[in-house]
Order: C-alpha cells, then structure tokens, then sequence
C-alpha cells in the first residue's frame, strides 16, 4: 500500500496534478510574447524535475519494498561511499548550473521589452516615435481597491485598460497606498506597486480580446475584490478610444468648473 | 526530588527540568496546532465554493492572519523547542540543560507571547497577514490594535527562542558526554545546533524590524512610511532576512529527525554522517543569503534578481545531498516498517516535492508567475506540513515510549498517517494548479467565472481528511498515556542515548554516563551485554 501510493506520487508529479482545466500545469500564455517565454521556460524546468523526483520516489519505494526486514533479514553495514557521495555533490551541482545557465540565457526574452517594431499603420494610429520601437506607455496606479490606467494624452481609466494589440506596451507600476501587485496571468508574471516606488513591466498583445487578472497582494479587506483587465483593440480602435476618453474627461472637468 | 520539593501542578509551575520543560512546549505547542488547524478548516470552508459568505473578508484576512502567526510561532517552533529540550541534553548524556532556569523562563516566554496574541481574539484581531507588509501594518488601513497584539507575541517569542537557542548551544558544546566528540554527536543534535545558530542570527533582526513598526504605529516615526522619507521595501527586506532563514530554522529539526529515525527502522548505520552534518551547516549558511527571493515582483534590479536566483538554487545541492543520503540508508537495509517509519518515508516523499518547487521559485521569471498564489501556498507548505509535521509526527512516534514509558498503537498510528498522507496531497497537490491558473493567495473568495471551484472543493474535502488524521493521532496519544503498552528503556534498539536511559527517564537522566565510543553508542553497549551474557540478544 506504501509502495502504490508512492508510486502514485511519483506518476501525479510525471503526469501533472491530476485536474484537467487550463493552466492545471503551466503557467498561463497566448497573450503576450513574455508570458509564452516564461511557459517555455516552466515547461523545460517541470520536465527535469519530474524526472528528478520520480528517480527520488523510485528508488526510495523500491528501497522500502525490496529491502523489508522479511526479504532482507541482514542489513548491509555501510556507513557511506565518499566516491559516490562525491559523484551525486557533482551531479546535483552540475544540474543546479545547468537550470542557471539555461534560466539566464532566457531573461533577456522575457525581462526586456520586445523591440520588434510596430506595423507603420499602428505607428501612424498612436503617433509613437522611433518606428514604434519604444512602443506605448501606460501608468498603472493601484489604490485600494482599483486600478487607474493613466495614457499618455493624460487620459485615465479605472479597472479596464484599452491596450493597442501588436504594439508593445510598457507599464509604469505605482500606488497610492499600500503594497499591490499587477497581474494579468496571460500577460506575463506580478510586478508590485509598491508606494514610493516605481516598477516596471511590458506586454505585447498577439491578439485583440479580454485578459483577466485580478491584486497579487494583500491589500486589505476588499483584496478579493481588486480585479483588472485588460482589452486588446486594434491600434485604430485603440487611437479612437483614447481620444475620445481624453475629451470625455475634459468636458467633465469644465463642467465641474475646473 | 526533595521531600520539600512542590509535587503536583506546582511542580510543572515551578520546574527548570529540561525533560518537564520539553513536555510544557509540546503540549502547549500541540494545543496551539489544534487551534491554527481550525483556522485552517475555517479558512478552506469558506473558499469549499465560489461567492461563499461563511466568513467576511475582514474574518477571513484575521483569520488567516491568526493561521500563519500560529503555526510559525506558537507550533512549528516551540515543538522543535520541546523536542529539543527533552532530547538534546539526553543524546548527549547531560543531566540537564546548560541553564535550567533560563530554559524554564524561554518556556514562560513563548507561553505569555501566545495568550498575548490569542488575547487579541477578543478584541481586533490583527488582519495583515503573518508577514506584515508596510505599509499595510503600519499605516491607518487597519482600524485597532491587532497588528500591535503581533508584534508583541513577535517580541515574547522572539526572546524565548534565542534565549533557547543560546541554550542548546551551550549545552551541545560543553556538556557532551566523555568520549563524545564532534563526530560523534547524534545528527538530531546537529541540526540543533545549525538551527540554533540561525535563530541567534535572524531574530534579533526581526525583533529590531517590529520595533520599528510599533515606533511608526505608535510614535511618529517613519522608518516604513514613504510620505515621510520611509521605505515600504525596507520591511520587507528586514522581514524576509529573517524570514528565510525563519524557514530553515522550522526544517531543520526535522532533517535531525529523519536523520535518526531511518537507521533505527532500517537497522543500517545512517549513510554518509559527516555529510549529513557538513550539509545542515551549508544550509544554514546559505539560507543567510537567500531572502530576496521572497520579493523577486518588488523593484530589485538586475543584479539583485540573478544574485538571489543564484544563491536560492545553490541551496538545492546540500538539501538533495541530504535525501540522497536518506534514501541511501534505506537501501540494503532490513527494513521495519514501524509508524516513525511511515512518517519519515512520508516526509521523504512530499518533502522532495516541495523542494523540487523550491528550485522552480529560485527562477525569478517563472516566481513572478507563481509568486503570491495558490502555487507558493502549496509549495510552502509541502516544506512546512509534509516536511515538518511530518517529522513532528516520526518523532512523536518514535520518542513517544521514553517520554511516557508507554508505546502507541501501531495501528491507529499508521491509520493516521495514511489519512494525513493522502489528505494532504488532495489538499495542496491541487493548489498548484489553482495558482497556475490564476488564484492568488489570502482572497477570501473567488467567483463562480473563474473556474477555480472544482479544484477548491477538492482541495477543502483534503483538508478535512488531513485534520482527521491528526485528530487521531492525538487520540492515539490520550489513549497511550494510560494505556498503551509498556515499552522498556529501549524498545525500538535504537542507536542514540536517550535509551540508555530508563522511560520515562529519572529526573537526573542517567546514573551513571556511558563512554561514547562512536556515532552509535546504544548498538556499543548492546553488543556488550550482548557478549557478556550467556544467552544472546538481539543485535
């Protein structure tokens, strides 16, 4: 019985967690280049150590199976076997460099933002400069319990960013209170809004639709409630609306009398 | 004892006996767990199913504020803590600790630290989560005094536990006894001596770090305060060089325990000593150097972000080096599978896991994906409930009969781990995934859209059968108190000295002190008797 549900452990981890929905093994992508990079990365790591665990898992079931006092009345005296003990150091180290090495040469993918330049209609529609390669930015401001996306004409919006699909999107990450963070799964990993800080982050949508998330951080007691997303348009799309946002707030103002 | 020594409950009042000492902490501790467990059931009901309103959002972060506190400070810790007192000066032969009387005030300490902390209960429970972050807990965001409960309980138990680590290291190095040189120091003893080393170097800071906050809270200072000059980070860099190391300082103790437990069981002299030794004291080394990997969403830097990756992953090579080492005591043994046994082989099992994702969080990328969900959640506490319960669990089996002179049942004893086994992973297996696919940790609730019910009712069942199988070990431990069978000064032909001992022992320990002669004193001296008398023995 010991035996079975070791085995079982071992075969749960090589198989994944026993649960069929998306996400049930990787990190969430298809939105955004950075997000589909940190996937690969997860995949190659969860590969080496399932087989890490399963080899652990084995051996030990088989240890306990193979070796009970009823199969195995006289215990081999060892007290250890440096070569061995000195080959299995080396072992773990050179996979621990490995997985560094690999882990490294990854980041610059995922931490810096794409350069692959914008479609010169999508430049056009934004008016970005450097044939799109700076690409846009938005400010995103937490405060409990809202998010506030803060354009680059001055317009701002709480909740829902409009996000131009195709272009890469650089996020300034601040708050007005207490520590949250800023997570849309699809879009790639948290990045905290901390205050008196700012953090920064990147996503380059692939394609139009709604990405969800929701505050990463404890934030107080409406925590749960701290939900974002995001709403991928096309550039034009993205260039109408933001106007329009812009003009919308600034007839308010004015007729607040401000 | 003395004629006109106090008997009675006075005596436990009045104690500085480190074995009388060792059994306050564990049933305090034990008691504790009780508690932070149902906070725990609490916590996994209200999110068994979306949009649940069994517990508001402020309960719920109180709550989960009380579970974390708990089970760090007033359980895991102080049942390392009991264990030790009662082991450490018998596996090195001592008659007592170092410092009886210091050693009796460390326990008073713990205590006064969680009535403290549960006193809040009946007035503003403190709702900032076990970490505290700023400026959460130090600005007006958290109406009452629960955060200021916190840190007092921070202050108490923190003292208890240097004063306890200052202790057991006196004791370790100057109390051995004759012949019992470095090389031969039971491996129990030497992950209490790396965890000590570590509590006399993290806790001061955390005690400065609460200072500070309880300053900010209370006095107008602005240490984490950013409108004022503060910093927010700072905190959390003060929390977290603490808090690793906190991590090492819960896990340590039980590597000690698997470390004794899978010889006995596999009747074979544990495999490579010097490296189980060598690597407890790598670890509590490297564990100094590892604490940003808990922030790797703040703004850090380039630098900062590869340098912790890289330290967290070095970690990896001690701790594999250890169950490499475990799992080769076991091979080509005569193996007794006994309940510590199920436990250790438990632990081996679900303890591997977690530090498989351990290394998978070093990755700062896939962190920032995982960070903050239900996938750390189930990571830690792989590490902290399949690898330190569990190892609470081997050890309150296997030490059990010299405590109390009576043996458990077998047979409720490897019932509960089987519920404690596959409860737990249906309870945290599952949260992987839950995290994978988007639910962050500490809300007190989720919609029925996100898709994340399934998982969590699966998960809540789990933790019920867990909290069952833990319940019934602590039957097992009221049953065996008055009726377990006897179990003579050595019933499991173990290595160490605590069973040279009688069981319970006699209030001086020994009467008189066996020279050590090697890493297994207990196999010496039977094999002593064994060639001294005529009729033979067990080996």
């Amino acid at each position: 019985m010991l035996l079975s549900t070791l085995v079982a452990a071992g075969a749960l981890l090589a198989l994944g967690a026993p649960t069929a929905s998306a996400g049930a093994l990787l990190p969430e992508r298809g939105g955004s280049p950075n997000a589909d990079r940190i996937a690969s990365l997860y995949t190659v790591v969860l590969i080496l150590a399932a087989l890490v665990f399963t080899g652990v898992a084995a051996t030990l079931a088989f240890s306990l199976v193979r070796y009970r006092r009823s199969r195995n009345p006289v215990p081999a005296q060892i007290r250890g076997n440096t070569r061995l003990e000195v080959a299995w150091t080396v072992i773990a180290a050179g996979l621990i460099v490995f997985l560094s090495v690999f882990s490294i040469t990854k980041l610059d993918a995922i931490e810096h933002p794409d350069r692959a330049a914008a479609s010169p209609a999508a430049v056009a529609a934004l008016g970005l400069g450097d044939g799109g390669q700076e690409g846009l930015r938005i400010e995103v401001v937490g405060r409990q319990y809202v998010w506030q996306f803060v354009y680059p004409n001055g317009a701002y919006a709480y909740g829902e960013m409009v996000a131009p699909v195709g272009v890469t999107v650089k996020l300034d990450i601040r708050s007005r209170d207490v520590a949250h963070s800023w997570w849309i799964p699809k879009l790639g990993g948290k990045f905290d809004a901390i205050p008196g800080y700012v953090n920064h982050t990147w996503f380059r949508l692939t394609r139009a639709g709604v990405y969800r998330g929701q505050c990463a951080e404890l934030c107080g007691r409406d925590h749960a409630r701290m939900v974002a997303q995001v709403r991928g348009v096309t550039p034009a799309q993205y260039a109408t609306w933001v106007a329009r946002q812009k003009r919308l707030i600034d007839a308010a103002r004015q007729a607040k009398g401000g | 004892m003395g004629p006109d020594e106090p008997r009675g409950w006075r005596a436990w009042l009045a104690t500085t006996d480190h074995k009388r000492i060792g059994v306050l902490y564990l049933a305090t501790a034990f008691a504790f767990m009780m508690l932070g467990g149902v906070e725990a059931l609490l916590m996994r009901s209200q999110l068994a199913v979306p949009d649940n309103t069994l517990l508001t959002s402020e309960r719920y972060n109180q709550v989960l504020t009380m579970h974390g506190t708990t089970m760090v400070f007033l359980v895991v810790m102080p049942l390392w803590a009991g264990f030790a007192n009662y082991f450490v000066p018998l596996q090195i032969g001592a008659r007592d600790m170092a410092f009886p009387r210091l050693n009796a005030l460390s326990y008073w300490l713990y205590l006064a630290g969680g009535v403290v902390f549960y006193g809040s209960v009946f007035f503003s429970p403190p709702e900032a989560g076990w970490t505290a972050y700023t400026p959460l807990s130090s600005g007006p965001y958290i109406p009452g005094n629960g955060t200021d409960a916190w840190i007092f309980l921070i202050h108490l138990t923190g003292v208890s536990s240097i004063l306890g680590a200052l202790n057991i290291t006196v004791t370790i190095a100057h109390m051995r006894a004759p012949g019992m040189g470095w090389n031969r120091l039971p491996l129990f003893c030497w992950s209490m001596l790396a965890q000590a080393i570590m509590i006399i170097l993290s806790l001061p800071v955390i005690a400065g770090a609460v200072t500070l906050l309880l300053t900010d809270r209370h006095f107008g200072t602005c240490f984490y305060d950013p409108a004022c000059g503060g910093s927010a980070l700072l905190w959390q860099h003060l929390f977290w060089f603490f808090g690793h190391p906190e991590v090492y300082i819960m896990i340590l103790p039980a590597f000690g325990v698997i470390s004794e437990v899978l010889p006995v069981f596999a009747r074979k002299p544990i495999f490579g000593y010097k490296a189980i030794a060598a690597s407890s004291i790598a670890i509590a080394f490297l564990s100094m150097l590892v604490w940003a990997h808990h922030m790797f969403a703040t703004p850090l830097g380039a630098a900062a972000l590869v340098f912790f990756m890289l330290t967290s992953m070095t970690i990896a090579i001690p701790t594999g080096v250890k169950v490499l080492n475990w799992v080769a005591t076991l091979f080509r043994g005569s193996i007794v599978l006994r309940t510590p046994l199920y436990f250790a082989s438990g632990f081996l099992v679900l303890f591997t896991l977690g530090g498989i994702t351990g290394v998978m969080l070093a990755i700062f990328p896939i962190d920032r994906q995982v960070t903050d969900t239900y996938f750390v959640v189930a990571h830690f506490h792989f590490v902290l409930v399949a690898g330190s319960v569990s190892a609470v669990m081997a050890a309150l089996y296997y030490w059990f009969p010299k405590i109390t002179g009576r043996m458990l049942s077998e047979r409720v004893g490897k019932l509960s781990f089987w519920l404690q086994f596959v409860g737990f992973l249906a309870t945290f297996l599952i949260q992987h995934s839950l995290g994978l696919s988007g639910m962050p940790r500490r809300v007190y609730t989720y919609g029925a859209d996100t898709g994340w019910g399934t998982d969590n009712l699966i998960s809540t069942v789990g933790a019920f059968i867990l909290a069952a199988g833990v319940v019934l070990t602590v039957g097992n431990v009221v049953w065996g108190l008055h009726r377990g069978p006897r179990a003579g000064s050595d019933p499991w032909k173990a290595n160490t000295l605590e069973w040279f001992a009688t069981s319970p022992p006699a209030p001086h320990n020994f009467d008189l002190v066996p020279r050590v002669r090697s890493v297994e004193p207990m196999r010496d001296i039977r094999r002593e008797i064994r060639t001294r008398t005529a009729t033979g023995g067990d080996r």
